[in-house]
């Protein structure tokens, strides 16, 4: 894949800017679902809005597909407010988490449906033409005539994205498509996705809970929390730059140990710890001194070994995962913590074992201090 | 116990009282058409097709029902449709119940009672009076048709609501969204997600309004005052009037067979129009 270079904040470099939202809030009640949304998406990306269960992702995706009007700020879509425009009429298409596909329509019925709506009409061999090839890019050739609930679950979602793409959307929006599938179908559904972004060329918004997805397929990824946007930028830059302790816990997995700042002397910073440790870290951000923080050092840049430099750690469990080994250590103040080692950095006298004693060392610039939100 | 008799068993209840009510009842009315009537009222047993043959007498009585009932099952889907459309998709969740309540508030009191509340509203000092206040004189109201169709639907509507509510509450609100985000406009995702995915609910309520009308009296004993009559009137005049039960029985047995053709014939339309779409075959 082609890749783009993204600054990481919400304008994408480089590329046309297709669809925007300027302040954009929605409330439901008392329900802020939504709140001072800023994001611009690119023409041709792979956006994904990255939270937790009700962080406000779906009322995203709603307000760029029309069902949802904004109670503050403005949708732009290729350059003109959209706020007042209906569902129906803008070039914007969605994938529902449950597929909604329509039962009483065959799946050749279900996948032509956008089309029949165009007016003037679109000559009924040009449709049959497009569902045909529409099925094909799905891979689902042959079963025109079938029943949308006699398919399998994979098939129906295929469906589905064959429904919306057929219409060439500007956007085409998917909320959680994966959701309904198993493990294995999911994974190929998700090259497969990847693959049809590329071929189409169409801008995809996902919404995902599920971090790996995000990561795998996205070339942006904007993590939500409470109805607000937290970080956006490339999977790199959000596993390596994490603005908080929120986006560090919810792109791949850290070991956070909270604590105060100290002394700031140049690139590195002094935290002391909650526990009465002292360590150094390498800020994302601006840090004064006295703020609650945390250290954040992710697992694979620790490294172990028997020789005495570097924390003193009893290996708790042991967890094989082939190409690396997952180990649980603790240490006497610090508590647990996760470390991932790559195989050909384990010892030659074989891995280490539960129960054995360790010294556990990271470069100070892997440790990052963070906003400890 | 096993399987089989314990289906036996729970089948046991209502297959006693469809016998015992229906069937034997059907026999006897059957076995009696073929009969003559004696002197003093009842029926002398013979085998006579008589009563048939006398059957165009009352073919006025016929004729009102077989037009009044379907008519008055399409008014009451007209009126129905939008009201339970209303009610499933537009409201208020808050104010479903309520409203739904509502709906079924005139079920509370005597179909009696209300038809003597239109008997007065048609009547001379109802509408008609309201009417030559604004000049329009002389229209007559009560004891018409109109009057009969007014009573019909007007006692027939929660029964035709209710299903079609249901099947229209039951209908994913995805799927209006969905043909929105297609790019239907509004009304062409009525006419091509809604009304089709409505369809049991429309087949279920008016099946039951028109079986019941059928087989009608009331409404039309008050509200036709005679001159507007159903079978059903004729019915009551046979059996407990001029006590002429053989001819009766035959008038009632044609009502039956009326019935079930039409049912069936209705049935085969629905199931095709629903062909291959499981949520229709409760029909
Ligand atoms: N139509 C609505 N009426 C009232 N509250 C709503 C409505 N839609 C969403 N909300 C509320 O807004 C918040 C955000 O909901 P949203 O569906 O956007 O979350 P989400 O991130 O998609 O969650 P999930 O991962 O569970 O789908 C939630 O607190 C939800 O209860
Ligand atoms: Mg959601």
């Amino acid at each position: 894949m082609e890749i783009r270079g993204y600054i990481g904040d919400a304008s994408p470099v480089n590329n046309m800017v297709i669809a925007e939202l300027r302040g954009v809030s929605k409330r439901f009640g008392d329900v802020l679902a939504a709140s001072d949304l800023n994001l611009s998406i690119a023409e041709g990306e792979f956006l994904s809005f990255l939270g937790p269960s009700g962080c406000g992702k779906t009322t995203a995706l709603r307000i760029l597909a029309g069902f949802e009007v904004p109670t503050e700020g403005e949708v732009l879509l290729d350059g003109e407010v959209v706020n007042d425009l209906d569902a129906h009429h803008r070039p914007v298409n969605m994938v529902f988490q449950q597929y909604a596909l329509f039962p009483h329509m065959t799946v050749a019925q279900n996948i032509g449906y956008g089309l029949r709506q165009r007016r003037p009409r679109l000559p009924k061999a040009q449709i049959a033409e497009k569902v045909s090839k529409a099925l094909d890019v799905v891979q689902l050739s042959g079963f025109d005539d079938r029943k949308v609930w006699e398919m399998s679950g994979g098939q129906q979602q295929r469906v589905a994205l064959a429904r919306a793409i057929i219409n060439e959307p500007k956007l085409l929006l998917l909320d959680e498509p994966m959701a309904a599938l198993d493990r294995k179908l999911r994974k190929e559904m998700q090259i497969e996705l990847q693959n049809l972004q590329r071929q189409l060329g169409i801008t995809f918004v996902l919404v995902t809970h599920d971090q790996e997805e995000a990561l795998s397929m996205s070339d942006r990824i904007c993590v939500m929390k409470d109805g607000r946007i937290v970080q956006i930028g490339s999977p790199q830059e959000l596993y390596d730059q994490p603005n908080s302790r929120y986006v560090a816990g919810f792109v791949g997995t850290s070991n956070f140990f909270d604590g105060k700042v100290t002394e700031q002397s140049g690139a590195l910073i002094s935290v002391l710890l909650s526990n009465g440790l002292s360590m150094q870290g390498k800020p994302v951000g601006k840090v004064e001194t006295d703020q609650e923080v945390c250290i954040s050092v992710r697992p694979e840049q620790i490294n172990l070994s028997r020789n005495t430099d570097g924390l003193s750690v009893i290996v708790q469990n042991r967890i094989f995962l082939g190409e690396h080994t997952e180990y649980l250590v603790r240490h006497e103040t610090l508590g647990e913590f996760l470390v991932l080692s790559p195989r050909q950095s384990e010892p030659d006298n074989g891995p280490f074992k539960a129960g054995d004693t360790l010294f556990a060392s990271w470069e100070a610039s892997a440790a990052l201090v963070l906003d400890n939100t | 116990m096993t399987q089989r008799t314990r289906n036996w068993l729970l089948l046991a209840p209502a297959g006693t009282w469809f016998l015992v009510m229906l069937i034997i009842p059907l026999t006897v009315v059957l076995i009696f058409s073929f009969g003559e009537r004696a002197p003093a009222g009842g029926v002398v047993p013979a085998f006579t097709l008589e009563q048939y043959a006398n059957l165009p007498a009352r073919w006025a009585a016929f004729k009102n029902t077989m037009t009044l009932a379907p008519i008055g099952t399409l008014s009451a889907l007209v009126i129905a449709y939008p009201l339970a459309y209303f009610l499933a998709v537009k409201v208020d969740p808050k104010w479903r119940t309520i409203l739904l309540v509502l709906v079924i508030v005139p079920f509370w009191t005597s179909i009696l009672i209300r038809s003597y509340a239109w008997i007065f509203l048609l009547g001379g000092r109802g509408i008609p009076a309201l009417l030559g206040w604004f000049g329009i004189e002389g229209v007559r109201l009560i004891n018409t048709p109109f009057a009969v169709l007014v009573g019909i639907i007007y006692g027939y509507l929660p029964l035709m609501v209710f299903p079609i509510y249901v099947s229209l509450d039951k209908l994913d609100k995805k799927l209006l969204e969905a043909s929105s985000d297609l790019g239907a406009k509004p009304w062409r995702t009525f006419l091509q997600i809604t009304l089709p995915l409505s369809i049991p609910g429309i087949a279920t309520g008016c099946m039951l309004v028109f079986i019941l009308l059928m087989g009608e009296y009331l409404i039309p004993a008050m509200l036709g005052g005679g001159k507007v009559f159903f079978v059903g009137n004729a019915l009551v005049d046979l059996f407990l009037q001029s006590r002429n039960w053989a001819y009766g029985s035959a008038v009632a047995v044609t009502l039956v067979v009326v019935m079930l053709v039409t049912v069936t014939i209705y049935m085969r339309l629905i199931n095709r129009l629903g062909a291959n779409r499981d949520d229709v075959s409760i029909m």
